[in-house]
């Protein structure tokens, strides 16, 4: 049923992610691989699935889940228990006496193939796929009472169960398998599908270009479910229940597939973070984490994949790298210093963009004059603040000091909960998007022409 | 076509239908009137299975459907038109045209040609979102999208609430087409007097029972129907 036009946007997506994929590669292999961009694309792309497939429950079928945290432990635990090599376990479990199960996925692929490439990544992907499907199970299960609920009720329970769930993982009865409270690690992790030489030495970097490839391959098939009829039934729940029911819809079955399919990739996703954290904790999955995950998805505006996918990068861009700074004492010398520049031109888009925004946004509701004086005086002292800056060229950053990131962080998202409400995208795709920017080009050259012959 | 037999629905601890039998022929428009709390309404979300029945019967082209699923009814070719639209607001038109084919894996295509066909307006309005929609398009979005589900029976719930009367003219029209093309109706509606002009057979419904049963002719011209009814 999908139209030339359907068909179109499909092909030119495509070709945007493959072209994302080469751009990868190659960054990779030119720039430093210590690098910070590369901690932000890792994390970036294994949040990116997160918080997409949080927006396949939330954002499209209508539940408020908060359990996404306890599937990504899930993941994460199932992942490294059928990946850690054998010969390592008796190490990692020291405190109980070896591993329950010694077996692992690599191993079974090297014993067919030989040790190399292929038998840790075939180990992997498999691993990968058990991960989401031990995730999709447990859903199941909890799905079968929970479900029931509703909105506010919904998301109690599934926070219920990732507390839960992470106190079992911790639990010294199962320490044979999920190592107590201690991590699993020596797992394969991104840096091992860095390609290497005979002597080790590293030819062809594929780190990073890992998770995006398995971030990207998850989110294209949650695009294309979300475009089927089964997605179109989602949305329908979401909308409005007994509408969709007395479509045919029935609603237990599509709103437990949906929490499983939810779930499946954010088990996925939490294997992707073992990976990237080299080490899989229960305590590391905590419910700061779902909120964290929530924050993203309203950011980027809930009900939209790309929105979803473009929230998380800033929002791991700001809080790992960009805004670091806040954290500690930072004293400005030399004029030429690349953090001056860069703090200097944000510090001037912000103030004088944001003093426009907010006058514009007075002037056509309660066109107040006394509230855009104010404003405008004080984005005024800000620049004469930041003028003086600029011509002293020495200055320490008032207030920046540990935690001070995070008021920082706090504060944009109030800004955006209360003037930006629907996120970066709203509900619209970025081929929406360029749909609608194509026709308005369309629209003007036609005038233009019009304009011409006239 | 449709048979309900001494159906009776509590909800909560009220009973809201109290034993009510009625039938609904092939190819005929049948309306139930009746006033507000009547249990117009709860009879039709009975029929369709959105709620379960205390007691009684529901026959469908000789099939006893009593209790089953909605998804199952549904396929077996009824359809609901719920009360005050409901359509799917953040939805594409097209969207919530497709959605009523949702049990139905063929091509849909020439259906969807249909109910333009129709309804020209919904064409030329595809691509928006239907809460933007006004509400007699909205009401005609509602038909659209219980028809894509190629209906024996559509049953449809108040359609003229809350449009002004030249919009409910003009839907009442459209059901009657729909009804020439082969579609039996039942019609539920507080607007008596053109329910009953459009209807082949009405009855009355009052407090959770039949009272009154006629051609839509008969009932027009009933004095206690005028009376209570008709405001006449």
């Amino acid at each position: 049923m999908v139209g030339t036009k359907g068909k179109k946007t499909l092909v030119t997506s495509f070709v945007c992610l493959a072209l994302l994929l080469v751009l990868v590669i190659i960054l990779e292999n030119t720039l430093k691989p210590t690098n910070m961009l590369f901690t932000v694309l890792k994390k970036g792309a294994v949040y990116a699935l997160v918080v997409v497939s949080m927006n396949v429950l939330n954002g499209f079928t209508g539940l408020f889940s908060l359990g996404q945290s306890g599937f990504m432990l899930l993941g994460a635990y199932t992942y490294a228990i059928f990946t850690i090599p054998v010969a390592d376990r008796e190490n990692i479990y020291y405190l109980y006496n070896g591993a329950a199960l010694n077996f692992s996925f690599p191993d079974m692929f090297a014993s067919i193939f030989g040790e190399g490439y292929a038998a840790t990544f075939f180990g992997v992907i498999l691993a990968l796929i058990a991960a989401g499907i031990v995730a999709a199970f447990v859903a199941f299960l909890i799905g079968l009472p929970v479900l029931r609920l509703k909105s506010d009720y919904l998301a109690i329970a599934t926070l219920g169960f990732g507390e839960i769930i992470r106190a079992i993982f911790q639990w010294n009865a199962l320490g044979k398998v999920t190592n107590g409270a201690n991590a699993l690690k020596s797992f394969p992790t991104f840096s091992d599908f860095n390609i290497t030489n005979a002597d080790g030495e590293v030819i062809l970097r594929l780190s990073t270009f890992f998770p995006f490839l398995i971030a990207g391959a998850c989110i294209v098939v949650i695009c294309m479910l979300i475009n089927s009829s089964y997605g179109r039934a989602f949305k329908a729940i979401r909308e409005n229940e007994i509408a969709a029911e007395a479509m045919g819809i029935n609603l237990a079955h599509h709103k437990r597939l949906s929490f499983m399919i939810s779930s499946f990739f954010a088990g996925v996703g939490g294997a992707l973070f073992a990976m990237f954290a080299t080490q899989a904790q229960a305590k590391t999955f905590t419910s700061s984490m779902t909120y964290e995950i929530l924050l993203i998805m309203v950011i980027g505006g809930i009900g939209s994949i790309s929105g979803s996918c473009i929230g998380t990068f800033l929002y791991v861009a700001c809080s790992e790298w960009w805004l670091r700074f806040l954290d500690s004492q930072v004293v400005f010398t030399s004029v030429g210093a690349p953090s001056r520049v860069i703090f200097l031109a944000v510090f001037a888009i912000v103030v004088v963009g944001g003093a426009v925004l907010l006058i514009r946004h007075e002037m056509k509701t309660k066109k107040r004059k006394w509230a855009m004086a104010l404003l405008a005086a004080v984005a005024a002292a800000l620049m004469v603040w930041w003028i003086m800056f600029v011509a002293t060229g020495n200055l320490i950053l008032p207030l920046a000091k540990n935690g001070f990131r995070m008021v920082v962080f706090s504060i944009v998202i109030m800004i955006i909960v209360l003037f930006f409400r629907r996120g970066i995208m709203g509900d619209k795709e970025l081929t929406d998007v360029a749909i609608a920017l194509s026709r308005k080009m369309k629209a003007k050259k036609a005038a233009k022409t019009g304009e011409v012959a006239k | 076509m449709l048979k309900i037999k001494d159906m009776k629905v509590n909800y909560g601890g009220i009973e809201a239908v109290k034993g009510i039998t009625f039938e609904v022929p092939e190819h005929e428009i049948v309306t139930l009137i009746g006033a507000n709390g009547a249990g117009k309404s709860t009879t039709l979300k009975t029929i369709v299975g959105l709620v379960k029945p205390a007691a009684g019967s529901v026959e469908f082209a000789g099939e006893d459907i009593t209790g089953k699923d909605t998804n199952y009814i549904v396929s077996r070719g009824i359809t609901l038109v719920p009360e005050g639209r409901r359509v799917f607001p953040d939805m594409t038109v097209l969207e919530n045209i497709r959605i009523g084919a949702y049990l139905r894996n063929d091509d849909l295509s020439e259906d969807i040609k249909w109910v333009y066909d129709l309804f020209p307006r919904l064409q030329e309005r595809s691509w928006q979102l239907a809460g933007t929609l006004s509400g007699g398009e909205q009401q005609m979005l509602a038909v659209a999208r219980a028809l894509m589900s190629r209906p024996k029976l559509m049953m449809m719930d108040e359609p003229s609430l809350g449009l002004a009367p030249l919009i409910v003219k003009g839907i009442f029209d459209i059901v009657k087409e729909i009804n020439k093309q082969g579609v039996t109706i039942l019609l539920v509606e507080q607007n008596a007097n053109m329910a009953l002009k459009t209807a082949h057979t009405g009855y009355v419904l009052e407090t959770g029972r039949i009272t009154m049963t006629g051609t839509g002719e008969e009932l027009l011209n009933d004095e206690n129907v005028k009376a209570a009814y008709l405001g006449t």
